[in-house]
């Protein structure tokens, strides 16, 4: 059931019912550093992030990460920072809701993007993924393993974009480099 | 890795023997139905439930529990079987929760053998049901797969083994019932209840937004989360709270306050229904809906989320009108820019165009924000009505009917906030009790357009008016004994405008004039701050000396500097400083322009006051987007009495009490 989209494949966010969807939420999890035996301190943690760029036109007008986890319309909603990471058994470390009703007019896409913070490459982090989720029913849209994802420290995961009155996703699936979303802006750019 | 499973999903099981493992956040009944391959139960022996545990090839337990360890072996299964339903249902009668709603998310995972994890489920978005079938294991083509079912009953287990298609479900699930009664008389008492392991203390951050630029920026309201009210309160009153005081000897530590024992325990009475509105328009808004403790903590939580919204949704509005401006320049100068072009019908029409699209984007900005904002005005229709005193307006039918209240509330109406787009609409704004900084009425002009034309003696005597305003309010709210206001006037010139308070009675002593009063008083407070100081930090807050009042202290300060030396701006800078932390507030009502000649010496204690203006002024910054809100103070309306009358109850109360 899980949608494992190739890169590039757009899917319309068109229920089955004919209604357009009204919020998705990006989920991102992965496992934690192992703790280390004695000075358990200088665990090197592994700390993910979660990202979304609001453009309008080809513009970046906000964006909601650690450091804003509230876009400034309150449409996009950061649930929080996690800086090591969880049990790596598929739950959502980190998560992005998006209304999509309540996001201003002249906002025609999102992007979606993880950072590995701490520099730590996709090949080293266990157990993680990120995926898009309808959260009216929990059905997953999207979802990308990025463990085993190569020496990459980050990835553009999807764009949500206006069509006609709804909205479409677009996987990405782009791999970057970078530590927060302000070093993708260059690779995001040719992708809207 | 064991694969998550959603609602509906399924899952290979790679071999015969199975365990699954049912984690719930109270006691539940674990029991299995077979069917054939149509689904149906073809003999009414294909049950396991906790009267008669055992099947061929499965085994449930004969108790409640919070976990469930269930071996399964397929093959030992009757021939016939196709399907195995895994089925939980909450026991009634225990006492315990009284749906899924009410306790955390019950998980299943199914684990080979040894414990390797194959499927896990999470059964999540059960209300008021207490039973349901958590999943199916089911043959197809031969080989065994896992499906996450969910489905939950809120019938209970009766109407769950009816669906399965037993034939007498309902004495079935009697007889269910009385085993786990008599199972849970032989055994231990259940493990305590886990404490929400699904929310690992998550909770939306309050905007983490830019920061307001030191200087020039406007003052920051200072937000206490509307949710930080509720997560200060102790946790064991979380949803699953039971409505009767536990027995005191529930724990090593008895967390609760003994004398509040009684009430808070009681979990807090249901927010009003929000009446659904006709299809496709929003519900109509209903006072009170927010989540807390009281309806006062309600309303307040939803005056800041009504706050929230109308910044956030201004946000959105202004955003899109700037981006339709900027674009529509971007697209002339792209017209203008060729010559070739530049002249012509190709270039009126680029720019036709260009005007048309930015009609469109704004127009569709302008309806959005319409639209909220007629919800929120509808909200604000239903919502004013329904405050407290401390929180509603001056002109507010409450005030008519006010009594001396007897507890202090949770916050105080200091004045109205707008934005220059919806004019009609304002916000109250509620500041926390007890304050935690002064307040600086501001007497001076301000860069507003009505101050500029304003006379400057029209606006001290205002400031004067809204001093007197704000504290007759702040000691009306709290109740008898618990707040005093002392006054300084030095030169006497503000005394018709403190004369509510004066001659109501609700001053203890008339306001200080002279450089002697101004003495006496601040020498009197800063007495009272250091002794308190001093009590808190050796822990001897019952020896302190009798004449120290111990209610909270507010110090109106008309004309400063005038009547003020050296020896007394000290004074009045280390009651800034130290006051708010034990109780003493200050309410300067001064003209800044008047205290130049002390220089930057004075700049703290402005900077520590919250500054209001006794004319509308856009000086005030929402801590999310930063708008700059106009701010309108609370002045009692001309001609009315509503201020002296409550003041003169609040006098009539004091004399009977004694206090």
């Amino acid at each position: 059931m899980t949608v494992n989209l190739s890169k590039g494949q757009a899917i319309s966010l068109q229920k089955s019912d004919g209604g357009t969807l009204t919020a998705v939420r990006m989920g991102l999890g992965w496992q934690a550093a192992p703790r280390r035996g004695l000075f358990g301190r200088r665990t090197q943690e592994i700390d993910l992030d979660a990202s979304a760029v609001l453009f309008a036109g080809q513009q970046p007008v906000d964006v909601v990460f650690f450091r804003h986890l509230v876009s400034d319309d309150g449409s996009v909603r950061h649930t929080g920072d996690n800086l090591v990471g969880g049990a790596g058994q598929g739950g959502d470390d980190e998560a992005i809701l998006v209304d999509l009703q309540r996001v201003p007019v002249h906002i025609d896409q999102i992007v979606f993007t993880v950072n590995s913070f701490t520099g730590q490459t996709f090949a080293e982090v266990q157990n993680a993924f990120c995926r898009l989720v309808d959260e009216t029913n929990g059905q997953e849209l999207a979802r990308y393993t990025l463990t085993g994802g190569g020496q990459y420290t980050a990835q553009i995961m999807a764009k949500v974009h206006r069509q006609g009155d709804g909205w479409q996703m677009t996987a990405l699936g782009t791999a970057a480099n970078g530590r927060t979303f302000q070093d993708l802006m260059p690779s995001i750019t040719p992708l809207l | 890795m064991a694969a998550e499973l959603v609602r509906g999903q399924n899952h290979p099981l790679p071999g015969s023997r199975l365990e699954i493992r049912v984690s719930a956040g109270g006691p539940v009944m674990a029991g299995a139905t077979l069917g054939d391959e149509d689904g149906r139960l073809r003999e009414p022996g294909w049950i396991a439930h906790p009267a008669s545990p055992r099947l061929p090839g499965l085994e449930v337990s004969r108790q409640a529990a919070a976990d469930h360890r269930i071996a399964v072996d397929l093959e030992a299964l009757p021939e016939a079987v196709h399907r195995v339903n895994v089925l939980l249902a909450l026991p009634t009668g225990a006492g315990g929760p009284l749906s899924f709603g009410a306790t955390a998310a019950p998980v299943v995972a199914v684990t080979g053998p040894d414990g390797t994890g194959i499927a896990g489920y999470t059964i999540t978005g059960l209300g008021t049901e207490s039973a349901v079938v958590a999943v199916e294991l089911y043959r197809r083509l031969g080989a065994w797969k896992v499906r996450a079912v969910g489905q939950g009953y809120a019938g209970g287990l009766a109407a769950m083994l009816e669906d399965q298609g037993l034939p007498r479900a309902r004495e079935l699930a009697a007889a269910v019932e009385e085993a786990i009664a008599s199972g849970a008389a032989r055994s231990v008492a259940p493990p305590p209840a886990r404490t929400g392991g699904e929310d690992r203390g998550r909770r939306t951050a309050p905007a983490g937004g830019p920061p307001a630029a030191p200087g020039t920026a406007p003052d920051a309201l200072p937000y206490a989360p509307p949710d930080t009210a509720a997560a200060l309160r102790p946790a064991s009153r979380g949803p699953t709270a039971p409505t009767a005081p536990p027995p005191p000897a529930a724990g090593p530590v008895d967390y609760r306050h003994p004398r509040r024992a009684a009430r808070t325990a009681a979990a807090p009475p249901p927010p009003p229904p929000a009446q659904p509105g006709p299809p496709g328009r929003p519900a109509r808004p209903v006072a009170g809906d927010a989540a807390g403790w009281s309806m006062e903590e309600r309303l307040y939580n939803q005056v800041w989320g009504m706050f929230e919204d109308l910044a956030r949704t201004t946000a959105a509005y202004r955003s899109a009108v700037d981006f339709a401006d900027s674009r529509m320049e971007q697209e002339l100068d792209k017209a203008l820019a060729d010559p070739r072009s530049r002249i012509g019908a190709a270039a009126d029409t680029a720019r036709a165009r260009a005007r048309e699209r930015h009609a469109q984007l704004a127009d569709r900005a302008r309806a959005a924000f319409e639209r909220d904002l007629a919800q929120l005005t509808a909200e604000s229709e239903v919502v004013e009505p329904a405050l407290p005193p401390a929180f509603a307006r001056w002109d507010s039918p409450v005030w008519h009917a006010y009594q001396v209240p007897v507890e202090t509330p949770m916050a105080v109406r200091l004045g109205d906030l707008g934005l220059p787009e919806h004019s009609g609409l304002r916000i109250p704004m509620l500041m926390r009790l007890p304050l935690e900084r002064g307040l600086w009425i501001d007497a001076g002009r301000t860069r507003s357009a009505a101050s500029l034309t304003a006379d400057p003696h029209e606006t001290r005597r205002l400031a004067g008016e809204l001093a007197t305003a704000v504290a007759g309010r702040l000691l009306a709210v709290h109740p008898v004994g618990d707040f005093t206001v002392h006054a300084l006037d030095p030169t006497g010139a503000a005394a018709p405008t403190l004369a509510p308070l004066s001659e109501s009675g609700a001053l203890r002593e008339p306001p200080a004039t002279g450089p002697q009063g101004v003495a006496s008083v601040l020498a009197g407070l800063t007495r009272r701050v250091d002794l308190v100081q001093m009590a808190v930090r050796t822990g001897a807050t019952d020896a302190l000396p009798p004449d120290v009042d111990p209610a909270e202290q507010l110090l109106i300060v008309h004309d400063f500097p005038h009547g003020f030396d050296d020896r007394a701006v000290t004074r009045l800078r280390y009651l800034a400083d130290e006051g708010p932390s034990v109780g003493v507030h200050l309410m300067m009502v001064a003209d800044r322009e008047e205290a130049r000649e002390y220089g930057p010496v004075l700049d703290p204690l402005w900077r520590s006051l919250l500054r209001i203006t006794p004319v509308p002024d856009d000086h005030l910054a929402d801590p999310w987007v930063g708008h700059a809100w106009t701010y309108e103070p609370p002045l009692v309306p001309g001609g009315s009495r509503v201020l002296s009358r409550a003041l003169g109850q609040v006098a009539e109360a004091r004399r009977r009490y004694g206090r």
